[in-house]
């Protein structure tokens, strides 16, 4: 056996606590981030008669059932008019209560969507295994952690021992050379990545993210590219941590201390892949064939670039895919052959864990500064901390003038579960990461982009490339 | 059920996520594919399909279940009145919440379930055979097929087994660890 290891399994190895005959390894979690609908979780742990392991360890967010209307944001809970949606975010204020663990809950300027806050206030860190309540756990690999979502049993598995059983995934290198072209931004790389390889591509495996591409991106847009892991199957995504990544972590609230900072740092730089690191499969891509990409269908594979067309069923010779095809052209009210720019859409949505930091807003501002939008347009900051430093630099009055909506924090319009939701038959452009049938409110038709491609199709009203804007 | 890619939001919508598993569960399973707006079977659908309205095995295509983690999509499947999905392959997260409930995730290759499909759509009445003990799945014409499920698994099913009290049989390996981890990575516990 060779003595190059990815970071992948340096990380792993470092959490082993014992291993089972069968060869699954008990795996020490570091942290296990949990939102509201956690509660089968605690529930569990309650009705088996189990206590809450290491409370400090474990963070709850109140993100997923929030409204984002500042009215009524403004009045608490009581803001929250639906008695169940309500209820979710009373039950994981108590549940947070009773065990002693930290929450960011409403009314906390640090509120927000999980996969934000956690990097945001250094509680997620290089060389940890994070186990998280979401599937979008993947998000905090961008640091170089092992990051995987799970669900409730395994969630109350971790509150009680701080452990879980785990059989160790394949591992795959997804590789991007090249520098980014003028316009496209990490969450065109993602999903450029998620169409080559597929939904089901990376089932099994933890991808690590590397080449030129990666390096050059800051810490933020390398979490909209784990953050979207999930989409292409894989366990977990993750990257490298280099100085970018040391720097970002540096001085944040739950960080190392400044006293014991350098020791923990170089502890991180030792984290990267070998340079002979084996991997089970390994993808290249060049970023400089990567164009402002588009969803047109209900997986995130069924992308193409702004500049193609709708895909024509009757071209694909695989019977399964070609009725995969023909449903989502029928869920989607499409026609094949139709250029991706002439689809209009209802409604515009900036925000989620995938696109809901700061250089999101930025990009938006930048595309709608002096311009109007001709559709409803929601923004969405990804925390409460978010929010403010965008005020700070002016970004909601760009965007506000533009005839944006500027909200408070929470999944909103990703999940249409908060009340902010489409109808039946609308279509939204996105910066959220998924366009499953009924994801953004039942019936309701999702086309997948970056914030400045969503921001050129609010002021187009239609699907459009940022690039023609940008140029103007 | 031959789609590819079926998520667990198509399972279980997300607005169900929220419902306490109690009796009426079984009501969100495939809701919006299910039922139309008006809250009608939709007839296209198979499991609303007279031969298959009583299933207990769903076979169905690659990546089954992916996406969200919501372990409702379990719950619901089982409310419903399933008992194990047969499938190429599985959304990870589902794979593992479907394990902690009994509910067995069965691998078989993508040309089997695809013969599977085929002899359940010709016979008149549909049935296979699943033996979790012997690990096999019996067609509606005999052919038998092995499955691999880690033995530990298999135990814990085959013998209802909860997990958390299994790993703390092993609370001094953690305590121990934990003790070290404490020493090296102080910082790590707040």
């Amino acid at each position: 056996m060779s003595d190059q290891k990815t970071i992948f399994e340096k990380i792993w190895n470092r959490h082993v606590v014992t291993t089972r005959k069968d060869g699954a390894d008990l795996l020490y979690i570091d942290r296990l981030l949990s939102q509201e609908n956690t509660f089968h979780a605690f529930a569990k742990i309650r009705a088996e008669g189990h206590a809450v392991r290491s409370p400090s360890q474990v963070f709850c967010f109140a993100d997923h059932y929030v409204p984002t209307e500042p009215e009524a944001r403004a009045k608490g809970l009581d803001g929250v008019k639906n008695p169940e949606i309500r209820a979710m975010v009373e039950i994981i204020t108590k549940d947070a209560e009773e065990f002693g663990i930290q929450l960011f809950g409403l009314g906390d300027i640090r509120q927000g969507i999980l996969h934000v806050v956690g990097p945001e206030q250094g509680i997620s860190q290089p060389g940890m295994i994070i186990a998280g309540a979401d599937s979008h756990t993947s998000t905090h690999g961008a640091l170089g952690a092992f990051a995987f979502g799970v669900g409730s049993s395994e969630s109350a598995h971790v509150l009680a021992t701080q452990a879980l059983w785990r059989q160790k995934p394949k591992t795959m290198r997804i590789d991007v050379s090249g520098a980014l072209p003028f316009g496209v931004s990490s969450k065109d790389v993602i999903l450029a990545i998620i169409g080559k390889v597929g939904a089901g591509g990376a089932v099994g495996h933890v991808i690590e993210y590397t080449g030129e591409a990666i390096r050059a991106m800051n810490v933020e847009q390398r979490m909209t590219v784990c953050n979207m892991s999930i989409e292409a199957g894989a366990r977990a995504g993750l990257i490298t941590p280099d100085e970018k990544v040391i720097e970002y972590v540096k001085g944040r609230p739950f960080a190392p201390k400044p006293e014991d900072f350098d020791k923990v740092a170089n502890w991180w730089r030792t984290l990267a892949s070998d340079d002979s690191a084996a991997y089970d499969q390994e993808v290249s891509l060049d970023a400089t064939d990567i164009a402002p990409m588009v969803t047109w269908g209900n997986s995130p594979e069924d992308v193409v670039a702004i500049t193609d067309v709708v895909p024509d069923p009757a071209q694909e010779p695989d019977a399964n895919r070609r009725a995969k095809l023909e449903r989502a052209i029928s869920y989607m009210d499409l026609i094949p052959g139709t250029p991706m720019t002439e689809i209009a859409v209802d409604q515009v949505f900036i925000g989620s864990c995938t696109n809901g930091r700061i250089e999101d807003f930025r990009d938006a501002a930048e595309v709608v500064k002096g311009r109007k939008v001709t559709v409803p347009a929601l923004a969405v900051p990804a925390t409460g901390l978010v929010k403010k430093q965008a005020e700070d630099e002016g970004l909601d009055k760009i965007l506000l003038e533009a005839g944006f909506e500027w909200r408070e924090p929470g999944c909103s319009m990703c999940v249409g579960i908060n009340g902010d939701d489409l109808r039946p038959g609308q279509r939204s452009a996105s910066t959220s990461n998924r366009n499953f049938e009924g994801r953004q409110g039942r019936g309701s038709r999702t086309h997948l982009v970056s914030p400045s491609m969503a921001a050129a199709a609010a002021v187009t009203g239609h699907l459009t490339d940022v690039r023609k804007l940008k140029e103007a | 059920m031959d789609e590819l890619n079926v998520n667990t939001d198509r399972i279980l919508p997300a607005r169900f996520i929220k419902k306490p598993r109690e009796p009426g569960y079984q009501d969100f399973c495939f809701h919006d594919v299910r039922l139309d707006e008006d809250g009608k079977e939709r007839p296209e659908f198979i499991l609303n399909q007279a031969k298959y309205r009583d299933a207990q095995f769903i076979i169905g295509n690659t990546n089954f279940a992916c996406g969200s983690s919501r372990e409702g999509a379990v719950y619901t499947l089982q409310d419903f009145g399933l008992k194990a999905v047969i499938a190429p392959s599985f959304g990870d997260i589902f794979a593992s919440n479907a394990v902690k409930n009994g509910f067995v995730p069965i691998r078989l290759p993508e040309d089997v379930c695809a013969a599977l499909r085929h002899s359940l759509s010709e016979a008149n009445d549909p049935s296979i055979t699943v033996d979790l003990e012997n690990q096999t799945v019996t067609g509606p014409g005999g052919e038998e097929h092995s499955f691999e499920i880690e033995p530990f698994q298999k135990h814990c099913i085959l013998n209802g087994l909860g997990e958390i009290a299994l790993t703390l049989q092993e609370i001094d390996k953690i305590d121990e660890f934990d003790e070290a981890f404490r020493e090296e990575f102080p910082w790590l516990y707040g």
